[in-house]
C-alpha cells in the first residue's frame, strides 16, 4: 500500500507540469513606475497568484530587472502565494529556497524575502545559512551574521573572543555593532580605526567663505562650481579666498567647518577632494550635514538640498554615483544660515564612499581593516 | 407571497441597504487621523470611562515601530509599522477587531528617504481609508494602496518622483480621504506640495505647490453644508487653504500663519486654526471665502491637535496641561495638569475626553464648563506617540510594541 502511494506521489510529481511562470506577468510588474499601469499590474499579480507556489522562484528572479515599484509589486504577488499556503498548512520549496538565498548572484531583496519566508517555516535555518553569509551584498544578512559572531564572542575567552570579533568586524556596515566590536576590541588593546571602517574621506581641500546672507548664496554660482584651480585667489564674502588644506581625525570623518576654520554665519564653503577608483563602478556617497548642500563628482552635479538644521547624522543621504576609473573630482558646497538658536550652529559635513551594502569602498591601493 | 409581505421585504431590504450605505454604518468605523470626520469626535459611542486592568480587552504584539494611530474598517483594525536598521521596512497590519488576531500583513521596501528624529520613524502618518481601500502612507513618502484583504491596488514612491521632498527629521502629516480622493501634504524646507491621487488608479488628479517649510500638521476636512462644497483645510506656517478635493483649486486662503505640528479641527461649520493661539474661522455660505470670528490669543496647543466637544474647545500645551476655552468667546475657561507630556491626540466621546501620555498613561477626564475632572487612569508602561481610534465603544492605541483594545467588559 505504502508502495503503491510512494509511486503515485512520484509520478504526480513527474507528472505535474513544470514550473512555467507566467513571464508575461512578471515583466509588468518589473517595469512598473510612475504612476500608471496599476490596472495590468493588478491583473498581472491575478495570473501570477493563480499559478501558485510554482511562481515563487520566478516572482524572485524577477528583483533582478524591477524597478523599485516593481519589486515591491513582485514582492506582493510572493507574500500573496507564501500567505496562501502557509493558511492551507503547505510548506514553501526549502530546498529551492535555500539554492536562491545562497546565490549571491541573485537580487539582495529577493534573496532577503525568500529567507524571511524559510525562516517562519524552518527556525533552524538560521543557524545553517546565516553564518555564511557574514560579508553578504544585504545589510541584513551582514547583521544577523555579525550577531551571531558577537554573541559567541561575549561567551569565549579572551583569544577566541577577540578572533571572534576582528571576523565580525569583517561584516559589520551598522554603527551600533560597529560601536560593540569597536569597544570589545579597543578594551582587548585593538583599536579600530573607524575612519577606514566605514570609508570616510578624510582629508580635503577648502576654500571660503563666500557670501550666502539671507541663504541667498545656495542659488549663486561661484567660481569653483565653474572650474577648480587649486592656485588661484577669488573675492571671497570677508576678502580674498584661496584653497587650503584640511583634513579630520574624527572617526566618522566629520570635518567641522565651525571648529576647524570658523563659524561664519550667512556664509558657504566649497570643499574638494579626490577619490582614486579601480574601475568604472557605481557606488554610494554617504553624505551627512546639518547644512544646506550640493554635490558635483567629476564636474556633474548628483544631487543638491536646501535644508538647514534638521539634525544631522551618519548616511544621512545616500547618493548613487559612477566612478570611473583612476581619479574622480569631487565638489562639495556646504552652506550655513544666520539661524541663532544653539542647535543651528553646526557647520559641517561627513562623506564616505560604500556598496550599497554599506561596506566601505576604499580607494585604490588601500585595504580593508 | 401576498402585498404586505411584498412591501415588508422591501422594505426592509431598503433598511438594510441604507444601513449598509448611510453615514450611520460607517458610525463604527474611524477612518483616519482623528477619526472619520477628522474632529477627533466618536459619535454615537460609549467608550469605556472606568479604566483599569480589566478594561483591556486584547493586547497583539507588532512587527514594528509606529506613530501612526490604528484606523478602524468594518471588523479590522488597521496599523502600520515600520522596521529594520534603517527603519525601511513597511508593513501594513490587519487584526480581527473583537480578538486581536492578526488576519493579515503585508510588507514592502520603502522607496524614498528614511532618515528620521529617533523619536520619530517611517511609520508617523496614520494610515486612512474608504471603506473599500487601505490607504497607507510613510514618512518615506510611500503611498501605498491595498485592498481590505491586503492585494495591492497600487503603489506611489512619492519619495522617488519628488526626491527633494523630505525632512530629516521624519515626515508625519497623514492623508484624508475625500469621495474619490486621497490628499496628502508633502511638505518640508526643500520641496512641497500636496497632492490629490484618485483612489481607484493611484494616478495624479493635481499637484498643488506649498510652502517650502517643514509642516508636520495633516489635512482636515470641512464637510458640505447647504451650497458649501466639501473641502480639505491645508494648514502650513503660511497659514490655511481650503482646496477642492476634486480638482485641488484653492478657494480661500488664511494667510496669518499657523502651526506646522498641532492640525487644524473643524465644529459644527467653524474652523479651529493653531493660529496666534487657536483662530476661529467661520467659511461662508457659498464656501468660496471665510470670516476670522475671534482668537483664543493664549492658547498654546503642544503636539496635539485641538478638538472642540459640547461648545468647548479643548487643547494640550507642551507641558501636558489640559486648557478649555469657549469656542464661542475664545475665554479660557480652566486648566487641568495632566501627568506627562503628550504627542496623542486625545478622543472625545460621551462628555469624555481620553488621552494617552508619552509614558503610555491613559487618563478619562469628565469636562464641563466649570472644571475637569480625571475619572481614571490606565498605565499601559509602553511609550505611547500615536492617537487613538474609537469604535465599537472601544478604544484602540499602539505604542511600537503593541496594540491594544480597551473596552467597558461589564
Amino acid at each position: 500500500m505504502s508502495r503503491i502511494l510512494f509511486t503515485v506521489v512520484v509520478t504526480g510529481s513527474c507528472l505535474m507540469p513544470a514550473a512555467r511562470a507566467d513571464k508575461s506577468a512578471i515583466e509588468t510588474l518589473q517595469s512598473i513606475h510612475g504612476t500608471t499601469g496599476s490596472d495590468s499590474a493588478r491583473e498581472s499579480v491575478t495570473r501570477i497568484v493563480s499559478g501558485g507556489i510554482s511562481n515563487l522562484i520566478p516572482l524572485l528572479n524577477g528583483f533582478e530587472e524591477a524597478t523599485p515599484l516593481g519589486s515591491n509589486w513582485l514582492r506582493s504577488a510572493f507574500e500573496t502565494i507564501a500567505a496562501q499556503e502557509s493558511q492551507e498548512d503547505r510548506l514553501l520549496p526549502a530546498d529551492d529556497l535555500a539554492t536562491f538565498i545562497l546565490d549571491t548572484t541573485n537580487a539582495p531583496a529577493a534573496r532577503r524575502l525568500a529567507y524571511e519566508w524559510l525562516l517562519k517555516q524552518d527556525a533552524d535555518v538560521e543557524q545553517k545559512l546565516i553564518p555564511g553569509l557574514l560579508e553578504d551584498p544585504h545589510p541584513d544578512f551582514r547583521r544577523d551574521a555579525v550577531a551571531l559572531l558577537i554573541e559567541q564572542a561575549e561567551e569565549s575567552d579572551d583569544a577566541a573572543g577577540h578572533q571572534l570579533y576582528r571576523k565580525a568586524l569583517k561584516g559589520a556596515v551598522h554603527d551600533d555593532q560597529v560601536k560593540t566590536i569597536a569597544a570589545a576590541l579597543e578594551a582587548a588593546g585593538d583599536p579600530v580605526d573607524l575612519q577606514k571602517h566605514f570609508g570616510f574621506l578624510p582629508d580635503w581641500k577648502v576654500i571660503g567663505p563666500f557670501d550666502n546672507k539671507d541663504m541667498k548664496g545656495y542659488a549663486v554660482a561661484y567660481p569653483p562650481e565653474s572650474s577648480i584651480d587649486l592656485n588661484t585667489t577669488y573675492d571671497g564674502q570677508l576678502g580674498k579666498v584661496s584653497w587650503e588644506d584640511i583634513s579630520t581625525d574624527d572617526g566618522y570623518g566629520i570635518v567641522s567647518i565651525a571648529e576647524q576654520i570658523e563659524n561664519y554665519k550667512g556664509s558657504l564653503m566649497y570643499a574638494m577632494t579626490t577619490f582614486r577608483s579601480a574601475t568604472d563602478r557605481d557606488v554610494e556617497f554617504r553624505l551627512g550635514t546639518p547644512n544646506a548642500w550640493k554635490l558635483w563628482v567629476n564636474g556633474e552635479m548628483v544631487f543638491e538640498r536646501e535644508e538647514y538644521h534638521r539634525s544631522t547624522r551618519m548616511d544621512q543621504y545616500r547618493i548613487p554615483v559612477s566612478l570611473v576609473s583612476g581619479d574622480n573630482t569631487i565638489l562639495l558646497k556646504v552652506c550655513q544660515n544666520e539661524q541663532e538658536e544653539s542647535w543651528a550652529q553646526d557647520y559641517q559635513y561627513q562623506l564616505r564612499v560604500s556598496d550599497s551594502s554599506g561596506a566601505a569602498i576604499l580607494p585604490a591601493g588601500e585595504n580593508n581593516e | 407571497m401576498n402585498k404586505q409581505t411584498t412591501t415588508n421585504t422591501i422594505f426592509g431590504g431598503l433598511l438594510c441597504l441604507a444601513a449598509i450605505t448611510s453615514p450611520c454604518s460607517q458610525a463604527a468605523d474611524w477612518r483616519q487621523f482623528r477619526g472619520t470626520s477628522t474632529d477627533s469626535i466618536a459619535i454615537g459611542e460609549t467608550l469605556p470611562t472606568e479604566l483599569s486592568g480589566d478594561a483591556i480587552a486584547w493586547q497583539s504584539e507588532l512587527p514594528g515601530r509606529g506613530l501612526s494611530g490604528p484606523i478602524i474598517v468594518g471588523d479590522q483594525v488597521i496599523v502600520t509599522a515600520s522596521s529594520g536598521y534603517y527603519d525601511n521596512r513597511l508593513h501594513i497590519i490587519s487584526m480581527d477587531v473583537a480578538t486581536g488576531e492578526q488576519g493579515w500583513e503585508r510588507q514592502f521596501q520603502a522607496t524614498g528617504r528614511t532618515v528620521a528624529h529617533p523619536k520619530m520613524c517611517v511609520a508617523t502618518p496614520t494610515p486612512a481609508t474608504d471603506g473599500e481601500r487601505i490607504y497607507a502612507f510613510y514618512s518615506s513618502n510611500d503611498l501605498i494602496c491595498t485592498d481590505l484583504d491586503g492585494n495591492l491596488q497600487w503603489y506611489r514612491g512619492l519619495g522617488a518622483e519628488f526626491p527633494n521632498a523630505s525632512n530629516s527629521l521624519g515626515m508625519s502629516s497623514s492623508p484624508v480621504v475625500i469621495d474619490s480622493t486621497v490628499i496628502a501634504q508633502v511638505e518640508s524646507d526643500a520641496e512641497s506640495f500636496a497632492i490629490g491621487v484618485d483612489i481607484l488608479s493611484g494616478e495624479t488628479k493635481w499637484k498643488l505647490d506649498r510652502p517650502r517649510k517643514a509642516n508636520w500638521s495633516s489635512p482636515a476636512i470641512l464637510p458640505s453644508k447647504g451650497n458649501r462644497p466639501t473641502v480639505a483645510l491645508l494648514q502650513s506656517s503660511a497659514g490655511l487653504s481650503a482646496v477642492d478635493p476634486e480638482t485641488g483649486a484653492e478657494l480661500w486662503t488664511f494667510a496669518d500663519g499657523a502651526s506646522t505640528i498641532p492640525s487644524t479641527t473643524v465644529s459644527d461649520g467653524k474652523i479651529i486654526v493653531p493660529s496666534n493661539g487657536l483662530t476661529i474661522l467661520q467659511p461662508s455660505e457659498d464656501g468660496t471665502s471665510f470670516e476670522s470670528v475671534r482668537n483664543a490669543k493664549g492658547a498654546r496647543p503642544g503636539t496635539p491637535s485641538p478638538l472642540v466637544m459640547n461648545g468647548l474647545m479643548f487643547y494640550v500645551n507642551r507641558s501636558g496641561v489640559l486648557s478649555a476655552a469657549s469656542l464661542e468667546t475664545g475665554k479660557r475657561l480652566w486648566q487641568l495638569r495632566l501627568h506627562g507630556k503628550f504627542s496623542s491626540t486625545p478622543v472625545a466621546s460621551n462628555g469624555h475626553l481620553f488621552f494617552f501620555s508619552e509614558k503610555g498613561m491613559a487618563t478619562v477626564v469628565h469636562p464641563t464648563e466649570e472644571g475637569g475632572e480625571v475619572v481614571s487612569q490606565l498605565d499601559l508602561t509602553e511609550t505611547i506617540l500615536c492617537s487613538p481610534a474609537a469604535a465599537d465603544n472601544a478604544l484602540y492605541i499602539r505604542s511600537d510594541g503593541h496594540l491594544w483594545k480597551l473596552a467597558d467588559r461589564k
